[in-house]
């Protein structure tokens, strides 16, 4: 039972790095209906610039909270500078051509940015710069409340609120739902869809980057291939909750890093891969917009 | 461009490619052709789903991979013929590896194609992504180590031919379908489901078809592939190997057979003509092209090298003319 419990907090924290970065995807396909494969290597080169930056900065030997929040911030602009210019070399370009292509260009952006990430960086793994301890908080029993499980669902927790906040409450937010709504109907209300969108950009990729100064905290090993699998399960998660919703997003990410914790913990970890697609797969054939997405009939 | 309305013609013009370029080149140059034959194969069934069907598929890796155990495990494990009828044997487990892909393929195709677009993409990734960790895990296979010792077809011209067979029967029987009403119903399908529907098309029937003849082939591709490298393990058929598929098709030209054909073999060229470029500079930077290249593709040519056009139109279009 405490055994359980402890794989419960450790899936929660897993979960809420997944919902960092299944908000970008989801947000991104809201409003452009398209699979942003670029946006897991966005992830890595936001783990890459902030450990580049944390050794420039001298605060790699410096844990602490004003280290993390340092890291986060210049992670957040980097991340969103390159989000900036994908949307507009890779994607603008394309805004109207068949949504196939578009999606090939997201994959050739995720190829150009993990090869050039292994020219640039080097394909061999570097350590992490430690901007926060690990210790027990409190525990219970066996159970124990680390810091890092506290920090990321903290920081995750946050992000999350502040996109809620930023969608619904404010005027950018209200266009980013129009766009997603109607491009056309929302250009015609004064709306420049362009810059909605390269908003939109921002916004997702400065998530991923906040998701991987998170990850690199925990797992403390990076290399330029490190956004392919767990992109493809943020992904994954994004599309279970229902895609294009936040909410759904945070859900999804949540089912599926507990239910990973689990699998890892109970069964084999070598099935912990296959399990994201397993359950992706059987919500699909049964619900095909996702646990909380609209199905839409098409009509005629 | 006769070779392409005549099976025996075209055969017979592989043949001579085969046993003319035994001479002259030397076995890293062989090596290469061979795999531009699986990449052929591989281009042109999964154009049968992306680009006559419309359906977008990201798991061809996967039928591969079951194809390539297949016909690995049998034919280092079930041999039946003597030595001397080796490539009859081989014929025969290529043909049970195609057909073993395409029972994978009507049972992944039968629930996944009910959805579209994206999701039918990301499930079809799915259903790839778990053939490959259920094969990680099969001790009988080897599990992550693979499969070694696996017979090859014997000299390069005898290979070669082997796939040309294949490459002929596969380029022909898609065509011949393609032209048959069933071609008629996948075309239609592409173009607006709707449509098809209220002409009494069954499209759910018809992607399914589309989806198991694709997935016999790729499953043919992974057999070929497995005899040619004498070694398989899973890592071989990743998601990479998928999106390389669809990359062939859509730089050959959606719906376009010899564009397949074209673009299989610059895919799988490329990144060894490349390789001077690595020598030279010291860095890798063959991949980082190869994708600048993709990107840069579908931003000034979005329709890929011939569209929706075969080679032999393009001939008429532009070269007769202006002769």
């Amino acid at each position: 039972m405490q055994d359980f419990v402890q794989h419960l907090i450790n899936g929660v924290s897993l979960g809420s790095i997944y919902a960092l970065i299944a908000l970008g995807y989801t947000m991104v396909y809201g409003i452009l209906k398209m699979i942003n494969f670029a946006h897991s290597d966005v992830y890595m080169v936001g783990a890459f610039a902030a450990y580049y930056f944390a050794r420039w900065l001298g605060i790699e030997n410096n844990p602490g909270f004003s280290t993390l929040l340092t890291l986060i911030v210049i992670t957040m602009i980097c991340c969103s500078l390159l989000g900036l210019v994908i949307e507009r070399l890779a994607y603008r370009p394309l805004r109207n051509s068949p949504k196939l292509n578009v999606l090939i260009t997201a994959i050739g952006v995720s190829l150009f940015l993990q090869y050039s990430g292994q020219v640039v960086f080097g394909a061999d793994p570097k350590v992490f710069p430690e901007v926060m301890k690990d210790f027990v908080i409190f525990s219970i029993g066996v159970v124990e409340i680390r810091s890092f499980d506290v920090t990321v669902l903290g920081v995750g927790i946050v992000a999350m609120l502040g996109l809620q906040f930023l969608l619904f409450k404010t005027k950018i937010g209200r266009a980013m739902r129009a766009v997603s709504a109607n491009p056309m109907v929302a250009s015609l209300m004064g709306v420049n869809p362009d810059r909605i969108i390269a908003f939109t950009f921002i916004v997702g990729s400065s998530l991923a980057g906040v998701g991987s100064v998170l990850v690199g905290m925990k797992y403390p090993k990076i290399d330029p291939l490190m956004g392919m699998m767990i992109g493809m399960k943020a992904f994954v998660a994004a599309v279970l909750g229902g895609i294009g919703n936040v909410g759904g997003a945070v859900l999804g990410a949540m089912i599926m890093g507990l239910s990973e914790e689990m699998v890892v913990a109970y069964l084999s970890s070598t099935y912990r891969d296959a399990l994201a697609f397993g359950i992706l797969i059987v919500i699909l054939i049964f619900k095909p917009a996702g646990l909380l997405g609209k199905y839409s009939v098409e009509k005629v | 461009m006769k070779a392409l309305k005549n099976p025996a013609l075209a055969l017979i013009c592989l043949a001579i490619l085969g046993f003319g370029l035994d001479f002259g080149v030397n076995a890293y140059i062989k090596l290469i052709l061979l795999f531009a034959t699986v990449n052929c194969l591989l281009s042109m069934s999964l154009n049968l789903v992306n680009g006559y069907t419309g359906q977008f598929s990201l798991g061809h890796a996967g039928f591969m991979a079951i194809g390539a155990y297949f016909s690995a495990y049998a034919s280092t494990k079930w041999g039946f013929l003597p030595e001397s009828m080796q490539l009859v044997q081989s014929f025969i487990f290529v043909i049970g590896a195609g057909l073993a892909a395409a029972v994978a393929g009507f049972l992944v195709g039968l629930p996944s194609l009910r959805l579209k677009g994206d999701y039918l993409a990301i499930v079809t990734l799915g259903f790839g992504e778990i053939i490959r960790v259920a094969l990680l895990n099969m001790d009988f296979v080897g599990g992550p180590r693979g499969l070694s010792g696996i017979p090859s077809f014997g000299t390069f011209p005898f290979a070669f031919m082997f796939a040309s067979v294949w490459l002929v029967i596969c380029f022909f029987t898609i065509w011949r379908v393609m032209h048959s009403s069933h071609g008629r119903g996948f075309l239609s399908v592409r173009e607006d489901e709707i449509a098809a529907e209220a002409m009494g098309i069954n499209t759910t029937r018809m992607k399914v078809k589309a989806f198991v003849l694709s997935s016999f082939f790729a499953g043919v591709a992974g057999a070929l592939f497995a005899h040619f490298t004498n070694f398989i393990n899973p890592s071989s058929f990743t998601f990479l190997q998928s999106v390389n598929a669809v990359i062939m098709v859509v730089l050959g030209g959606m719906g376009s057979m010899t564009g397949s054909i074209v673009a299989a073999v610059i895919i799988t060229v490329l990144p060894e003509a490349l390789r001077p470029l690595q020598e030279l500079t010291g860095v890798d930077l063959r991949m980082v092209i190869y994708s600048l290249a993709l990107i840069l593709m579908m931003i000034l040519r979005p329709k890929g090298l011939f569209g929706d056009l075969e080679i032999s139109d393009v001939w008429r279009k532009y070269v007769r003319r202006s002769a």
